[in-house]
């Protein structure tokens, strides 16, 4: 169905827990439709997965956009929240940082993941992640 | 929770399957259920079987550390059994190794080590 596709195909809410998983679901079908390989799949989900967690735990909610990009076929994710920001988005980067009690391994993993990792503050305030991969 | 996982009780080792559409909450209950019952049930041995999973992330990642460490304090070995290869590879990129689980390949391969050890 995305087959001639381009921009973005999808956007997937992330308001409760349950859309993390929706989420996962929403871009693993997208990798199919695409023909990506199963580890390169696996990791870009898995990627996608910490980044909507992150999203929906510490961000307050927000969305995330599933793009097909072209020359050569790449999958793209992002995921904008509606949250505070981070202030330091180095060090919240880092494996182990962490403010919630968690091991703190979710962003940093998900940036070895993918091929492409942006990450910023928005100028109207929240946090945007872009990844794209290879499939 | 029925929905989640499904965990039935065979040879005093719990097996448990987890569904691929399993939410952060439902893990969590899940890990409570499994303490409440290596207890009630005087289970020896827990085997979870992840086949149904396409994905582990740092979170369910350390759900089941923490549930095979759990089950360790309660006298109970853990396997976690049926995970895919490219998930073992993106794991060991995320730096978790799972270490203080037991895996095998199969159901069937856990229940014989399981047994070797004279737990099941």
């Amino acid at each position: 169905m995305n087959a001639l596709r381009s921009g973005v195909v999808k956007t997937v809410s992330l308001d409760r827990e349950r859309d993390i998983a929706s989420a996962r679901y929403a871009v693993s079908k997208v990798c199919d439709e695409l023909g990506a390989r199963a580890l390169r799949k696996v990791r870009f989900v898995t990627a996608v997965s910490e980044v909507a967690r992150n999203c929906v735990d510490h961000g307050g909610g927000g969305w995330l956009d599933i793009e097909i990009l072209r020359k050569p076929t790449r999958i793209g994710v992002r995921c904008i929240d509606e949250g505070a920001g981070i202030p330091n988005i180095e060090e919240a980067m880092r494996d182990g940082f962490t403010t919630a009690g968690s091991m703190g391994k979710g962003l940093g993993g998900a940036r070895r993941l993918v091929d492409i990792f942006e990450i910023s503050n928005r100028p109207s305030g929240g946090l945007e992640v872009r990844l794209v991969s290879a499939l | 929770m029925a929905e989640a996982a499904s965990v039935y009780l065979v040879e005093r080792v719990l097996l448990v399957a987890i569904r691929d559409n399993i939410t952060d909450t439902e893990i969590m209950n899940l890990q409570e259920e499994l303490s409440d019952r290596i207890v009630a049930e005087g289970a020896r041995g827990v085997v979870i079987d992840i086949a149904a999973l396409e994905i582990v992330d740092t979170f369910v990642g350390r759900v089941l550390a923490q549930l095979s460490s759990m089950a360790r304090l309660l006298a109970a070995e853990t396997y976690v059994v049926g995970m895919r290869p490219a998930v073992a590879m993106t794991l060991v990129e995320l730096g978790m190794d799972l270490s203080g689980s037991k895996t095998a390949l199969s159901l069937s391969h856990a229940l014989r080590r399981l047994r070797r050890d004279g737990l099941a």
